[in-house]
């Protein structure tokens, strides 16, 4: 049986992150692409809990910030998109461009 | 004291007649038309006599009754700093000043203005508007009045406006004959330039002193004589008024007005423009003696225009064919005389021929109305002649009137006049001796032309027609009363100056001179002639020429009889039997002379050129109408060419700022700046495409590159 390495964690992450990137770049819906979001952030999260075995508890402490900003992020991106879709009745990302210019 | 107190009922009578006349008297018949006007000059007369009687008796110097403040206020708010110290405080209160001055005006002008009244009864019976006549009348009595019985400069201007006023209605009282409206227009324009005068005059003393009364004033100039004597600003005032009394009283340069208002109806002539109105001027200056006498050089100015005006219109006189001309030009003559004697200093002298002359005057004008009435409305004396027999009453107070004028021993033009003459031959040492020349000429001239009247007029032969001379007929009661009573007058005014060098020697002891010792408190600085001095009561050392002075005078007396005599003797050579047709001596020796005098020496000519403008010489016109047509083109060419002007080049100013606004500052600036910005900002803009996801694949692709940068290099 194969021990698990910090390695493998760091892999993980990597895969956890990219499928998160590219969820954020290629979906309309952006519902899913704060998802996606989340995704990331909790990609990075594992990163620094896997790191935090090997060099203190530094690495858990500054997840539980990451968690908390995640949370909020959340909360406003979700306010925001309620506003828009009131505004425009839609979700798609491609519709939303009002700041151009 | 009752009278005196209640002088205002004076004024008020005649003003109540004017306004009865002017509102109803278009309702009224004849009869009561005469007893409102000619019972209210009459009551008025009464008032006065009356009220002159209480104060000649009350021991008073003068007599001043406030009736109200007229203009300024009892706050004493508005001061204004006067030279010559006073109260300075514009306040003017209306008010009544009855001192010998007055007196004397206030007699003759409500006497011989009755009498004119009751004339105007018979002279106007058959004329229109009679009530209109009447009403004009009782307004100039009212107005005269005020003017000689106010207290105060800015009141006698109502009354010098009001008696303006008056003569202008009265003399375009024919006002469908155009000859009448023009003449009345005459009148009224150049009396206006005398009265800008009396403006600034007034005004001035007011400046000075700061007050308007005339009490006052004369107060303070006594007071101050020595400061005051000779000052530029007292000069200027003095001429200032007495541009005003030229004016009213016809003197000189503005005498033109006074021969034209013979068009008035006749009654009108001779209250107005004989007897009253134009002594309004000797009144003004006699009233302002106080000042005048503290500026030599306006007293000497007043002298020579009066010696000037008097031989200049006598001259004019001397060939007038028109009976009521030679009055006029007679009347501007004696004027002459009268301001002669104010400027030697003489101010009671001219007061005193004042008098006389309101007399005489005014009885050859109502004589000559009554001749004129006798023929049928015919006033040229060429068309006269032998009416001696068939209006006898006419005749004899004409014949008195000329007489007195002329200066016959013992009537009443005699004293005055020879007062004047022997005034002019000894005041200020004889300085203005050349004045006593020109007024001897004058006398001679005054007998020439007055008996050539009586001789064109009542001798010789009948050069009417047949028509005319069987209409002839003496005058109604009305008009033959009054001429008696004024030739009483004419007889016996002179005596109230019975001057003390004749008295003398005809072995009279009645008091002499009195007219004089009446004005005395009056003419407080009047100059005192070595020879008059006698008559005052303290024995003052006897001066050393005093006896040749004397004989002096009855030698003067004597020249003045004579020229009398001369003229009397010349125009009965001259006209004396005139026949057919009017021999002109003056005409046969000389006629250029002739027709310079009958065109009274081309100066109403020489006005129409220079003052009026009514004939242009060649394409120059001058005077008013050539000063308005300049003012025209300039008008017409600079004003209006500068506000054009102006106009066109805010026009192209305008054009030239639209285009710089659109082209420069709109164009260029404004829009071309936007323009270059949004050219340059254009690459710039095409980054921002507006898709997050494409910035996010962009920032990741970033980070990839930089990422294999640094791990492969």
């Amino acid at each position: 049986m194969l021990a698990i390495a910090p390695v493998h964690y760091l892999v993980l992450a990597a895969i956890l992150f990219v499928i998160g990137m590219v969820g954020v770049l290629t979906r309309r819906n952006v519902v899913i692409i704060l998802m996606s979001i989340e995704l990331m952030l909790n990609a990075a999260n594992l990163n620094l809990v896997a790191f935090s075995r090997m060099y203190g508890l530094h690495g858990q402490a500054f997840s539980v910030f990451v968690v908390a900003d995640a949370a909020a992020e959340a909360a406003v991106g979700l306010g925001i998109l309620i506003a828009f879709f009131r505004n425009r009745e839609t979700v798609n990302m491609d519709e939303v461009d009002l700041l151009k210019w | 004291m009752f009278f005196l107190n209640t002088i205002w009922m004076v004024l008020l009578l005649p003003a109540a007649g004017a306004t009865l006349m002017f509102f109803f008297g278009r309702h009224l018949e004849k009869k009561f038309v005469n007893a409102f006007c000619v019972g209210s000059v009459a009551l008025a007369f009464l008032w006065a006599v009356a009220a002159v009687w209480q104060f000649t008796h009350s021991g008073m110097p003068h007599f001043e009754k406030v009736l109200f403040t007229w203009l300024g206020s009892g706050t004493d708010v508005m001061k204004i700093p006067s030279l010559f110290g006073g109260p300075g405080v514009f306040r003017v209160n209306a008010g009544v000043l009855l001192d010998p001055l007055s007196c004397v005006w206030l007699l003759f002008v409500t006497g011989v203005g009755f009498l004119i009244h009751l004339y105007s009864v018979g002279y106007m019976g058959h004329e229109g508007g009679y009530y209109r006549f009447f009403g004009y009348m009782n307004l100039f009595m009212f107005s005269m009045l005020t003017l000689i019985l106010a207290n105060n400069y800015l009141m006698m201007f109502v009354g010098w406006e009001g008696v303006g006023l008056c003569s202008y209605l009265l003399i375009g009282f024919y006002f469908d004959r155009h000859s009448a409206s023009t003449a009345a227009n005459k009148a009224f324009i150049t009396n206006r330039i005398g009265d800008a005068g009396v403006i600034l005059g007034s005004l001035t003393v007011f400046w000075m002193f700061g007050t308007f009364d005339f009490v006052r004033v004369t107060d303070m100039a006594h007071a101050n004589a020595s400061t005051l004597m000779g000052q530029p600003i007292i000069m200027w005032a003095t001429l200032a008024l007495f541009l005003g009394a030229c004016g009213k009283s016809a003197q000189f340069p503005l005498y033109v007005w006074l021969p034209d208002a013979m068009e008035g109806p006749t009654p009108v002539s001779a209250l107005i423009h004989a007897a009253t109105m134009v002594t309004a001027g000797v009144y003004m200056v006699a009233r302002s003696n106080a000042l005048f006498s503290l500026a030599p050089k306006s007293m000497a100015v007043v002298a020579v225009v009066g010696a000037v005006t008097a031989i200049f219109a006598a001259s004019i006189g001397l060939v007038q064919n028109d009976i009521k001309r030679v009055l006029a030009y007679s009347t501007v003559s004696q004027l002459g005389y009268m301001f002669l004697a104010l400027g030697l200093g003489a101010f009671a002298a001219g007061v005193f021929h004042v008098f006389t002359h309101a007399f005489f005057k005014a009885l050859l004008f109502l004589g000559s109305g009554s001749v004129i009435h006798a023929m049928s409305g015919e006033q040229d004396m060429r068309g006269m002649g032998a009416l001696r027999g068939k209006i006898p009453i006419t005749y004899k107070t004409m014949l008195i009137g000329t007489l007195a004028i002329t200066g016959v021993p013992f009537l009443s033009g005699f004293f005055s006049k020879d007062e004047i003459l022997w005034q002019a031959y000894s005041a200020h040492g004889g300085q203005f001796r050349i004045l006593w020349y020109v007024a001897f000429a004058t006398a001679l001239m005054t007998s020439f032309y007055m008996f050539r009247l009586i001789y064109l007029t009542f001798f010789g032969q009948g050069r009417m027609s047949h028509e005319v001379e069987h209409h002839v007929h003496e005058s109604p009661a009305t008009m033959t009363i009054p001429l008696i009573v004024l030739a009483i007058c004419s007889i016996f005014a002179g005596y109230l100056g019975f001057p003390q060098s004749l008295a003398k020697p005809l072995g009279i002891h009645a008091e002499t001179n009195r007219f004089e010792r009446f004005l005395a408190p009056v003419f407080e600085n009047e100059i005192k002639v070595e020879a008059r001095a006698e008559t005052a009561a303290a024995p003052a050392p006897a001066p050393a020429g005093k006896p040749e002075g004397e004989s002096m005078e009855y030698l003067l007396m004597l020249a003045s009889v004579g020229a009398m005599a001369v003229g009397c003797g010349l125009a009965y050579w001259a006209y004396g039997k005139t026949k057919e047709k009017v021999r002109e001596p003056i005409n046969a020796f000389a006629p250029p002379v002739y027709r310079m005098l009958l065109n009274k020496y081309y100066v109403d000519e020489l006005y129409d050129v220079t003052v009026t403008g009514r004939t242009a010489v060649g394409p120059v016109r001058g005077g008013a109408i050539g000063l308005g047509e300049a003012c025209f083109v300039v008008d017409a060419t600079v004003v209006d060419g500068g506000v054009n002007g102006a106009g066109w080049l805010t026009r192209a100013f305008a054009a030239i700022s639209v285009w710089w606004d659109t082209w420069i500052v709109d164009g260029l600036c404004v829009n071309g700046l936007a323009l270059v910005t949004r050219s340059l900002s254009y690459p710039a803009r095409m980054l921002q495409w507006g898709l997050v996801q494409w910035y996010a694949l962009v920032m990741v692709f970033g980070v990839a590159g930089l990422f294999c940068y640094y791990v492969l290099r």
